[in-house]
């Protein structure tokens, strides 16, 4: 198992240098910083002024090994907009994020699991139905159309609601709404799909034939076997707990790491973007070693597949 | 009375009947097998009689055990029985256990469940069910996953797990299809050793009518969702009288003498949904008349005490073929 991890782990670095790469690359071709920053009425001496102080005018060959030398040491630079170190700037805005999508995921979980499970349970019946059709609308609805009927609802017409802000915990609630719905609908679907597959499985009649109460074979033998797939979906929304509220963010002036994100693209504030990028790669990475160790603790299959390298 | 009795079981999937009237005996610490080619509903029927089916299987008919009626009883009821009276193996021992549980822990919740054996003590008749239907090192590998066993282990595994509810009557679903024929040797061995240490009953379900004289006393050939013919077995070998079943014996490659005897029946088994009119088995048949297309024969029971559905049954079908296969020779 140690082994394992610690394979996993030079691969998740790996993976990490390539991304930093890739991202170096397009940040590099997609438009000068000191033009964008300096708005392009700029006096030529203030752009040179500018490109010498972030390095801009070094080959790029050069600018590229500082970069990945300054990634290795967890110096990611300053800001080139608010002059404050790029990394602080990113970790301050996370706990927002957080404070957002962790409530989202936890409803994801704990209502996209259950329907989705009990639909397989009660296939063909009214409420199986049910969830297939709210699940369907649910992730087929882009989540700035439902976020702008929400607000419609709840903060215009009902007034119940904030719309915007991030003053008190009911600014939180329309936020985590919008963002869990997608989710749900997903979560549902997908465990429903592991579910059936399962019950259809031989050892399902075989727990059934040894006189097992259905109960029993639900929660002894189906749901163990079903969760294997459902924990690779998890690992999907764990991954993008830092990252995924981009959107929601925006609508909702909720000053996560989203809004980070959009703002310091359309700046070309390079080392914000580059450290971001860092910090959202490293998230999923994370998220895909802790759905491999998963793996190994629910199926014993995968983990005598890995004893064996 | 029989100890379990199918009269008249029906079973059908989405309107198409799969099952058409099934009346079959077992009588106490008997072994009976159930012959017939792929599909012709041998696994149907037992899944039935033991609420096995899914939920849109419709099923009518009777299947009672000492007397209880099993078809339409409510849930509590059949889990009583399963497992307990009547335990059941499956073809495909590998994905017939549960992947991601122990063996010995499957065979101890058989243990909990029907002989309220716990902790220490269930773990000890699991490894003593382990040895005793031959598994090396039962002690040491109590504690491993299915996938770390072979297809033959197991099903042994399988074994023991309904051998640890003491049934009565043990439906054995082509225990030895899924596996090669030296271990296919070995498990109709223990199948038929275990069921002399321990007089329980038995249902041989095969599609291979040798490996079914190896276990049984009787057996009951089906064809298309019927039974055509039953007989002791030693009677069944030396006069068969439904063509399916002379077919069946021809296609037993150890019984052959001559290459010339091996032969499968021609044709393929009909789809339930468009079965012919008369005698399902009509359109393979080299001995049907006209007759047979139009009208179906009824199960009816022989002087020599076995039973058989069919108007021309063989006799002089018989002699001809032979005589047939003597000019090939
Ligand atoms: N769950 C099901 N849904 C629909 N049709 C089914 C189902 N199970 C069985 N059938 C149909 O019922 C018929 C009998 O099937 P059954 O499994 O009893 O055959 P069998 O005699 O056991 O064959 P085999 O030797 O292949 O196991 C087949 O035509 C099959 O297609
Ligand atoms: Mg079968």
């Amino acid at each position: 198992m140690l082994n394992f991890i610690l394979s996993r782990m030079a691969r998740a670095v790996m993976t990490l240098v390539m991304v930093m790469s890739f991202a170096f690359i397009v940040m590099r071709l997609s438009g000068d910083p000191a033009t964008i920053l300096l708005g392009p009425d700029a006096p030529q001496d203030a752009i040179d002024a500018f490109r010498a102080r972030w390095g801009l005018d070094d080959p790029l060959w050069k600018q590229y090994l500082a970069y990945i030398a300054q990634i290795f040491t967890f110096d990611f630079g300053i800001s080139m907009r608010d002059q404050m170190p790029a990394l602080d700037i990113v970790l301050e805005r996370i706990p927002a994020t957080l404070a957002i999508t962790l409530p989202a995921m936890i409803l994801k979980l704990g209502i996209g699991i259950p329907a989705g499970v009990y639909a397989a349970l009660h296939r063909e019946s009214i409420a199986d139905r049910g969830v297939i059709t709210l699940s369907i609308f649910g992730f087929t609805i882009p989540s700035f159309v439902l976020a702008l009927v929400l607000v419609l609802i709840f903060s215009v017409q009902l007034g119940w609601l904030p719309s915007g802000g991030q003053d008190s915990w009911q600014h939180a609630i329309l936020p985590i709404v919008t963002l869990s719905v997608g989710g749900i609908g997903i979560m549902a679907r997908f465990s429903r799909s592991a579910m059936i597959e399962v019950l259809g499985q031989p050892y399902i009649r075989t727990a059934m034939a040894k006189g097992l109460s259905w109960r029993d074979v639900v929660w002894k033998h189906a749901l163990p076997n079903a969760s294997v797939p459902i924990v690779t979906l998890v690992g999907f929304m764990v991954g993008a707990l830092i990252a995924g509220a981009a959107v929601v963010e925006s609508i909702f002036s909720w000053p996560g790491v989203g809004r980070l994100i959009v703002s310091s693209v359309a700046n070309r504030d390079l080392a914000v973007v580059q450290c971001l990028l860092l910090v959202i790669a490293s998230s999923m990475v994370a998220a895909n070693l802790l759905v491999d160790i998963a793996y190994g603790l629910l199926d014993p299959r995968l983990r005598s597949k890995r004893s064996a390298h | 009375m029989a100890f379990v009795s199918i009269r008249d079981l029906k079973v059908s999937f989405d309107g198409v009947q799969v099952l058409h009237g099934i009346g079959l005996d077992i009588g106490r610490g008997e072994a009976v097998g159930l012959v017939g080619e792929s599909g012709c509903g041998k696994s149907v029927t037992w899944l039935a009689a033991l609420s096995l089916l899914p939920a849109k299987a419709r099923i009518s008919g009777s299947v009672r055990i000492d007397g209880q009626e099993l078809i339409g009883a409510p849930g509590p009821e059949i889990e009583k029985v399963r497992g307990a009276r009547i335990a059941m193996i499956f073809q495909d021992p590998s994905s017939s256990l549960n992947p991601v549980q122990r063996v010995g822990k499957q065979i101890m919740e058989s243990l909990r469940l029907h002989r309220g054996l716990k902790g220490a003590m269930a773990r000890t008749e699991a490894i003593r069910l382990m040895n005793m239907v031959g598994i090396p090192s039962a002690e040491t590998r109590v504690d491993l996953y299915p996938h770390e066993f072979s297809g033959g282990q197991c099903q042994r595994i399988m074994i023991a797990m309904a051998l640890a509810g003491q049934p009565d009557l043990l439906i054995a679903d082509e225990p030895t299809t899924a596996l090669d024929a030296t271990i296919q040797a070995q498990i109709l061995d223990l199948l038929s050793t275990i069921r002399r240490e321990t007089g329980m009953a038995m249902v041989f379900i095969s599609h291979d009518l040798g490996a079914v004289s190896a276990v049984c006393d009787r057996a009951a050939v089906m064809y298309a969702g019927k039974i055509v013919e039953s007989n002791e077995i030693t009677a069944l070998f030396a006069a068969p009288r439904h063509p399916y079943t002379v077919g069946l014996l021809d296609a037993i490659p150890e019984l052959d003498v001559t290459r010339a005897r091996l032969q499968p029946i021609k044709g393929t088994v009909p789809d339930p949904k468009y079965l012919p009119t008369g005698c399902a088995f009509a359109p393979r048949c080299t001995h049907a008349t006209d007759f047979c297309t139009t009208d179906q024969p009824e199960l009816k029971r022989q002087p020599d005490s076995g039973l058989l559905a069919c108007f021309h049954p063989a006799g002089r079908y018989k002699t001809e073929t032979l005589t047939r296969r003597e000019e090939l020779v």
